[in-house]
C-alpha cells in the first residue's frame, strides 16, 4: 500500500503528458517521472516504488530514493499527490 | 425558421453571437435562415462564410426602447422572423421589456426576466449570495468617487474596480482606484462596484437554464491562454463536482431562463470558489460546450420554440478551444449595402 495517494482527477497518457480533469492545468513528464505516477497509481510502496526504478534505470538505490523524493515534493507542491 | 441574433462584433473582446450561431448549424436539425441584428457596418460576423445569410444594422437600445422596437418590427416585416437570440449584456433589459410585444408579433424569446436580470445585476450580487449562502468576494456599490476616501476596513488594496456591464481593474492603491473609478464611471456610467481582490484561478460555467429551475446543460473551462484584456483566447473543458453543483443550484434558486456565464475565483489559501459574476447571457465560448456535447445554442433555439428539451448528462472533459483572428477581404459594394441600406445579403 502506497502512502501517497495520486489525484482521482489526474489522467496520464503514454507520452507522459498529464490532465487535470478539475482544474484544467497539464504538465510533462520524463520517463521515470511517468514511472513514478503509474506505480503510484497501482498503489506501490516507496520500497516497491525505489526497487523498480533501480532495475528499469539501472541506478542505485540512493540515486532511486533521492529521484523519488524530489519528484513527489514537486507533485505534493501541484497538489497531484495526497498523503493517504 | 428564421432566426435573428445579435453579438456579431468578432473583435478582440467578441461578442457570443458567432459561436450560438455556428451551435445552431452544427446542430444537423436547422434548415433555416439566420438574420444576424448588428450595431456596427463592420461586425466582422455580418461578412464571415456560413454566419449570418442577411445582416441589419439595428440602433442601440439606450436610443430608446421605442425606436429600437420600430426598427425590430420593420425587419420583422420583411424577414417574417420566428425567433431572436440577444446575446449581449446591454441590450437584454430592452429585449427583456420587449418580450411581450415580440411575441405579439411572433416572434419568440427565451430570456431572463427582469426581475432575474436585476436580482443577478453586480451592485446585487453580493446580496443575493449572501442570502443563498453562496462565496462570493465582498464588496461596496460605489456611487461617487467619495466613496473611496471611505472604505470599511475589509476592503484592503489591492482591490478591483468594476463597470455595471463591462470592465475590471485591478487598483493597486489609492491613486489607482481613483483613476479606474473615473474612466469607467465616464464609459459605463454609475455605480461603480468595488470588490474584494481575491487570490486564486478563475474558472467559468457556461449554462442554460429552462426557467423553471432546471439545468439543461453546464460545462465547465478553464481559461488557458488570456489577453492582456482578460479576454481567454483558449480554453479547456473541465469537469469539477463542486463548481457545478454550485452553477445548477444558482439556475435553481433564480428559476434562470436563458443562457447565463458563472464567474469563479478558486482561492488560493482555502480551495473553495466564489462567484465573482453572473452574465445573463451565453459567453464568447460557448462553442467549447458545443464541441465537448452539449449544443446549448440549438437547446436555447429549441426552448425559445417551445420544444421539450432533456438535460444533457455528461460532457467530454478535456477539449480545448483556441480562438484565431483571421481578415477577411471584402468588396466595397459589401460594405455600401450596408451603409446605405442597412441590410448585407452574404454570398
Amino acid at each position: 500500500m502506497s502512502e501517497y495517494k495520486i489525484s482521482e482527477n489526474l489522467a496520464v497518457s503514454e507520452s507522459g503528458f498529464l490532465f487535470m480533469a478539475n482544474t484544467g492545468e497539464s504538465f510533462t513528464v520524463n520517463e521515470t517521472g511517468k514511472e513514478i505516477i503509474e506505480l503510484l497509481k497501482d498503489e506501490k510502496s516507496k520500497e516497491e516504488i525505489i526497487a523498480a526504478l533501480m532495475e528499469k534505470f539501472e541506478v542505485d538505490a540512493e540515486t532511486a530514493e533521492r529521484d523519488f523524493e524530489e519528484f513527489i515534493s514537486t507533485l505534493k507542491d501541484l497538489k497531484l499527490v495526497t498523503k493517504s | 425558421m428564421k432566426v435573428a441574433i445579435t453579438g456579431l462584433n468578432n473583435i478582440d473582446s467578441p461578442g457570443p453571437g458567432v459561436p450560438v450561431i455556428r451551435g445552431i448549424r452544427d446542430s444537423g436539425k436547422f434548415d433555416g435562415e439566420i438574420i444576424g441584428l448588428i450595431y456596427d457596418a463592420l461586425e466582422p460576423g455580418a461578412y464571415m462564410p456560413q454566419v449570418a445569410d442577411r445582416s441589419y444594422i439595428i440602433p442601440y437600445p439606450s436610443a430608446g426602447v421605442n425606436s429600437f422596437y420600430e426598427r425590430l418590427s420593420q425587419i420583422h416585416s420583411i424577414e417574417n422572423l420566428d425567433v431572436i437570440i440577444p446575446t449581449l449584456d446591454a441590450e437584454l433589459f430592452a429585449f427583456s421589456k420587449l418580450a411581450p410585444s415580440l411575441e405579439k408579433l411572433g416572434i419568440k424569446t427565451f430570456l431572463p426576466t427582469k426581475e432575474q436580470l436585476i436580482l443577478r445585476g453586480k451592485d446585487k450580487l453580493l446580496d443575493f449570495c449572501k442570502k443563498n449562502n453562496i462565496n462570493a468576494p465582498f464588496n461596496i456599490v460605489a456611487t461617487s468617487v467619495n466613496d473611496l476616501y471611505k472604505l470599511p476596513p475589509t476592503l484592503q488594496y489591492p482591490l478591483v474596480i468594476k463597470g455595471i456591464f463591462y470592465d475590471a481593474y485591478v487598483a493597486h492603491n489609492f491613486q489607482e482606484a481613483t483613476s479606474y473609478f473615473s474612466k469607467i464611471a465616464a464609459k459605463w456610467g454609475l455605480p461603480v462596484i468595488v470588490q474584494e481582490f481575491l487570490q486564486g484561478e478563475e474558472y467559468n460555467v457556461v449554462a442554460l437554464g429552462d426557467g423553471s429551475g432546471t439545468t439543461i446543460g453546464a460545462v465547465a473551462s478553464k481559461k488557458t491562454y488570456i489577453t492582456e484584456k482578460g479576454k481567454g483566447w483558449a480554453g479547456v473543458s473541465i469537469y469539477d463536482e463542486t463548481l457545478l453543483s454550485i452553477s445548477k443550484k444558482i439556475v435553481e434558486i433564480l428559476n434562470w431562463r436563458g443562457g447565463a456565464e458563472f464567474e469563479f475565483v478558486k482561492r488560493s489559501d482555502s480551495g473553495e470558489f466564489y462567484l465573482l459574476e453572473i452574465n445573463p447571457r451565453f459567453p464568447a465560448w460557448v462553442y467549447l460546450a458545443v464541441g465537448a456535447g452539449q449544443n446549448l445554442p440549438y437547446a436555447a433555439l429549441q426552448l425559445a420554440r417551445g420544444e421539450k428539451v432533456e438535460p444533457f448528462e455528461n460532457y467530454e472533459v478535456g477539449k480545448i478551444f483556441i480562438r484565431y483572428s483571421w481578415d477577411l477581404i471584402v468588396d466595397m459594394k459589401k460594405f455600401e449595402e450596408i451603409s446605405v441600406k442597412g441590410v448585407i445579403k452574404n454570398d
